[in-house]
């Protein structure tokens, strides 16, 4: 047996991959629902605290910023642990899907806040000033002027922090989520071999270089012509 | 940032209040304005009484309270204290709709401030249409009649990072006068144009002078000023020295400073 033998054999095992192949394809549909998830309420509830911090309400915003400050810091994996283990003491008994969620959308909620936001207040004054001595309202002149030249700055820090958080969905696996890092490991275990993990590997693949793929799609849309 | 834009702004639709009743007052009085900026007097009591159909022109050196003076009257700035009745209405009542009353008082700025993300015509229409209520059609073609009337018309899909300076000050004019404004206000219009394109904004400024708008103009395009302007105000560390029509200030000036001012200016 040759080393190249010995190594297709360990890590691209055929009867092992045909084994478990169902395994992997059902974590590939928990992962997909838990980063959809993650994405759509992580964003939203970042875009609406970044609209609710422009407001300029201050005890509003110390409490805004004290929130997104907390989630930047803590590593995502804690914020899971707590969830889990800590709100069954308060009468919460979350499920790891739950749990994962909940975690991943507040750390990518944050985040978003926190790139909305710097999107917001680098939109020039003047533009402020132009809409508003045309008669736009406050709430008009975010939604009309502002917001779409906050977007077009905030979307490539955006995108990167969506698709790091999105791969958080990995971290699932300590709360026994069966995602697809949760059926690799544990077909790796019960095989005795780890072609599972690089089919985990794969799906990973398939799954986010479209996404990377869109992002940059994205990117090039909202830039207008200077 | 946005938390002092929120201070400029006035809160709550309220309908405008007329001051004057039916009686025919100036276009704009301002009397008494007063600002600060924490510790700094920028306005110290400043009356400007506009008529209808007025041009004035407002010079001083840089710091004088001019561009203040202008932001005031349309509460860009919020004055500290006095009065600033535009048109009728009282700009500083905290019941006037300040948005409903800012469309009688249009305004360009030294940098244009156009909104990159939209066209030519998407400019001049958003207002039209989100403040004065108009349908899509109806702000469309008034927003090609607003650029037919600063010559670009050929220009309404254009975006403003396609326009030179010039172009791009005609279009600001264009959404300003688009809602047709009672008033318009110039703050440095064309400070900040490449002198070979300053003729094109200047020429725009004294069309609408003769369709007989009323115009107060923070500048400093002297030679603009002496066939255009029906008065000079001369101000200087927040409050007026003197006015008058423009052969007096600039020939006769009574003030020492003035003098002072109107002769560095010319020497350049």
């Amino acid at each position: 047996m040759s080393t190249w033998d010995r190594f297709a054999e360990t890590f691209f095992n055929a009867k092992v991959m045909h084994r478990y192949l169902p395994d992997i394809l059902s974590g590939v549909v928990v992962t997909i629902e838990l980063a959809l998830l993650v994405v759509a309420t992580g964003i939203g509830a970042g875009l609406a605290l970044a609209l609710l911090r422009s407001l300029g309400i201050r005890p509003l915003n110390w409490l805004i910023i004290g929130v997104v400050d907390l989630f930047r810091s803590l590593p995502p994996l804690v914020v899971i642990v707590l969830i889990y283990f800590g709100l069954p003491s308060a009468g919460l008994a979350p499920s790891g899907f739950v749990s994962t969620w909940l975690s991943l959308a507040f750390v990518l909620m944050a985040f978003s806040e926190e790139i909305f936001w710097a999107g917001i207040t680098s939109v020039d004054r003047g533009q402020w000033e132009a809409a508003r001595s045309t008669g736009l309202s406050f709430g008009q002149t975010l939604m009309n002027v502002v917001l779409p030249q906050a977007f077009r700055l905030a979307i490539p820090p955006l995108t990167n922090r969506t698709i790091a958080i999105t791969k958080g969905t990995a971290l699932g696996t300590v709360v026994a989520v069966t995602e697809i890092l949760g059926q690799a490991s544990s077909a790796m275990s019960n095989s005795y071999n780890p072609s599972p993990l690089m089919m985990g590997a794969a799906a990973y693949l398939v799954l986010f270089l479209p996404v990377v793929v869109a992002a940059r799609f994205i990117e090039t849309r909202f830039a207008w012509k200077r | 940032m946005v938390c002092a834009l929120q201070a400029v702004a006035g809160r709550g639709p309220r309908r405008p209040r007329r001051a004057y009743g039916f009686m025919n007052g100036p276009m704009v009085d301002a009397r008494a304005v007063h600002k600060h900026f924490g510790a700094l007097h920028v306005l110290k009591g400043v009356d400007l009484r506009v008529a209808e159909r007025e041009l004035v022109f407002v010079i001083g050196p840089s710091g004088s309270g001019k561009s203040t003076l202008l932001r005031c009257l349309n509460r860009l700035e919020e004055p500290s204290s006095g009065s600033v009745v535009v048109d009728g209405i009282d700009i500083l009542d905290p019941r006037t709709d300040i948005n409903h009353a800012r469309q009688r008082i249009g305004m360009v700025f030294q940098s244009f401030n156009l909104y990159p993300h939209m066209t030519a015509l998407g400019n001049v229409t958003l207002a039209l249409r989100l403040v004065a209520g108009k349908s899509r059609g109806e702000a469309e073609a008034l927003g090609r009649a607003a650029l037919e009337r600063v010559g670009l018309a050929d220009r309404a899909g254009h975006t403003p990072g396609q326009l030179s300076g010039g172009q791009q000050q005609r279009v600001a004019i264009a959404r300003a006068i688009a809602l047709e404004p009672r008033v318009m206000l110039f703050d440095e219009p064309t400070s900040a144009l490449d002198p070979e394109l300053v003729g094109s904004v200047l020429e725009v400024m004294r069309a609408l002078r003769e369709s007989g708008m009323t115009m107060i103009v923070v500048s400093h395009e002297m030679g603009f000023a002496r066939n255009a302007a029906d008065r000079v105000v001369f101000m200087d560390a927040g409050a007026i020295v003197e006015e008058g029509p423009p052969a007096a200030i600039f020939e006769r000036p009574a003030h020492e400073r003035t003098r002072a001012f109107i002769g560095q200016i010319q020497r350049h």
